[in-house]
């Protein structure tokens, strides 16, 4: 299972000196691996440590140990491999909508008419159509964040790193930003690693979830979410669901887990 | 408990002490300024000019002002349509105006370009940003001389004193702006695919640029601060130097018309770059 990952950690495990508590331990021998096309998520309780690891596998960070495999290749603390996407839509104010989007293609030296060719249909399709010559500020907090996933995907990387993307918006935008990811996913084929705090969330989205542990972050399970696809908002009445959840709130808040250092 | 133990008191006093009972006597209604329509304010204000101006005339005239120091406006206005018919007073005119932009456009620029630049580095950010805040507290008017004796009686110490006046002022506040740019922006640019020069002029330029606005105004004003000071030194031009003159020879009130012109192009400069500022911020925030 583990060899045919598309991107693949190995022990990592990141440690933050600090000068009042000596080292301490945000992430511990993470394992994990996410095979080409699949949806994974990683939950857990706040202060496990999912942005640390976010950031290394971001390669923005380097891990104290341990390292990241793309395809088999050491990747680690190296950029432009994975595309990211964080709670901030980071959209700049001074771009339009499309141009927003287009920023990694010209990044990459396409022609800024290319780019824009390139994305257009894009944006009509996934309900950005008449806003491509606005600019952020005239977007709600919905239209923003699918801008910047639009920019995020466009950008030729078929790993794509979610770090709670929609942490920030009210409940009904979000489960329908859920619906539009679930489509988008579908059509884009890419290898999603999803960072979410939001079990709901987690379940609905993945085919995989780890469950990280409080810090130091360790995976404490891996869990397979059989509901069969394209899923819709009735799976979270469906038992199969229900039982997913309750396994999962277990494991998030069994305080009678071991804690070693 | 107190409250019951103070009680008696409270009701020598006409206090209502009654927990129970709300205290409407402590309700009053909010104040508020009642707005004047728009022409009064400006009524007023002309009416408190002319106030000023009768009053240090007839001052004059009737002998509690003196009128040698003090100039009165009567004199005043005579001298400025002399000034302005038969004197020099456009040349002079021009000749500031134009050390304040030269020098303006060239501290504001060359500030900037400072701030933008210690992006680059933090360690040499580090270095240099000491002696730019020593630059920025020496008083820039004692080092007049030194410029007038480098950079010659004309325009160019002039230009200098601006210029030492407006660099830092650019450098330091452009310099927020770039320790500003968002972190998690700069990372995401790195992470799809961009080089330092396009973090640079793609983030770091757009996001420095309200900073960079923020300090025109400041500047324009010392631009011209620095410019008059140059010209009092040593000038043959400009309203500095007329007013300078004016001094040396009592002629109070050709000061006061020097003074009141500066503050007209003070205003209208200032104007003019409220003007660009808005463009610009519209440029960049779009709304």
């Amino acid at each position: 299972m583990l060899d045919k990952a598309r991107i693949e950690l190995q022990d990592v495990s990141h440690v933050f000196s600090t000068p009042t508590s000596g080292s301490v331990y945000a992430i511990d021998r993470i394992n994990l691996g996410v095979p080409e096309g699949r949806f994974a998520s990683i939950i857990g309780p706040s202060g496990c440590g999912k942005t640390t690891l976010f950031n290394i596998i971001a390669g923005l960070e380097q891990p104290t140990q341990g390292e990241v495999t793309v395809d088999g290749q050491n990747v680690t603390g190296m950029i432009g491999i994975v595309g990211y996407m964080l709670q901030k839509d980071l959209l700049f104010p001074w771009r339009t909508v499309l141009d927003n989007i287009c920023l990694g293609m010209e990044l990459r030296g396409m022609p800024m008419r290319e780019a824009r060719e390139r994305a257009m249909p894009y944006l009509t399709r996934y309900g950005l159509g008449g806003f491509e010559h606005r600019y952020p500020a005239a977007l709600s907090g919905g239209m923003k964040q699918r801008a910047a996933l639009l920019r995020t995907l466009l950008y030729d990387s078929d790993i794509v790193l979610l770090d709670e993307p929609f942490g920030a918006l009210d409940a009904q935008t979000k489960s329908q930003m859920q619906d539009w990811l679930l489509q988008l996913w579908a059509d884009f084929r890419k290898t999603v690693l999803f960072v979410t705090h939001d079990l709901d969330e987690a379940l609905f989205l993945s085919d995989e979830i780890y469950v990280l542990s409080a810090r130091p972050g360790r995976i404490k399970a891996k869990i397979e979410v059989p509901l069969p696809r394209p899923r819709t908002r009735d799976v979270f009445a469906s038992p199969v669901f229900i039982d997913l959840k309750r396994h999962c709130l277990d494991l998030l808040f069994d305080a009678s887990s071991p804690q070693t250092h | 408990m107190s409250m019951t133990l103070w009680a008696p008191i409270g009701q020598f006093l006409g206090r209502n002490t009654d927990p129970a009972k709300p205290r409407l006597g402590r309700a009053r209604r909010l104040y508020r300024e009642k707005i004047w329509s728009p022409i009064l304010p400006r009524l007023v204000q002309f009416g408190i000019l002319a106030a000023i101006v009768a009053v240090w005339e007839i001052g004059v005239k009737v002998g509690f002002i003196d009128g040698f120091f003090w100039s009165y406006p009567s004199a005043i206005f005579k001298t400025g349509m002399i000034f302005v018919t038969q004197g020099d007073a456009f040349l002079d005119t021009w000749f500031t105006l134009k050390s304040t932009i030269i020098g303006f456009v060239i501290g504001t620029g060359a500030g900037s370009a400072i701030g933008l630049a210690f992006w680059w580095s933090q360690n040499w950010a580090g270095v240099f940003q000491p002696f730019l805040i020593v630059f920025h507290a020496i008083p820039k008017f004692a080092l007049g001389p030194l410029v007038v004796l480098v950079f010659g009686i004309g325009l160019g110490s002039k230009v200098a004193m601006a210029v030492a006046l407006t660099i830092v002022v650019s450098a330091l506040a452009t310099y927020s702006g770039v320790k500003a740019v968002d972190r998690d922006s700069e990372n995401l640019m790195y992470s799809l695919g961009a080089n330092r020069w396009q973090v640079f002029t793609k983030l770091v330029m757009p996001s420095a640029l309200p900073w960079i606005i923020s300090s025109l105004r400041v500047n324009i004003g010392l631009a011209m601060a620095g410019a008059i000071v140059g010209e009092f030194i040593s000038s043959q031009h400009g309203l500095g130097r007329v007013i300078m003159y004016a001094g040396q020879t009592f002629d109070v009130a050709l000061i006061w018309v020097g003074t009141i012109i500066l503050s007209i192009l003070a205003v209208a400069i200032y104007l003019v770059v409220g003007v660009v500022e808005n463009t610009l911020l519209k440029g960049v925030l779009k709304r």
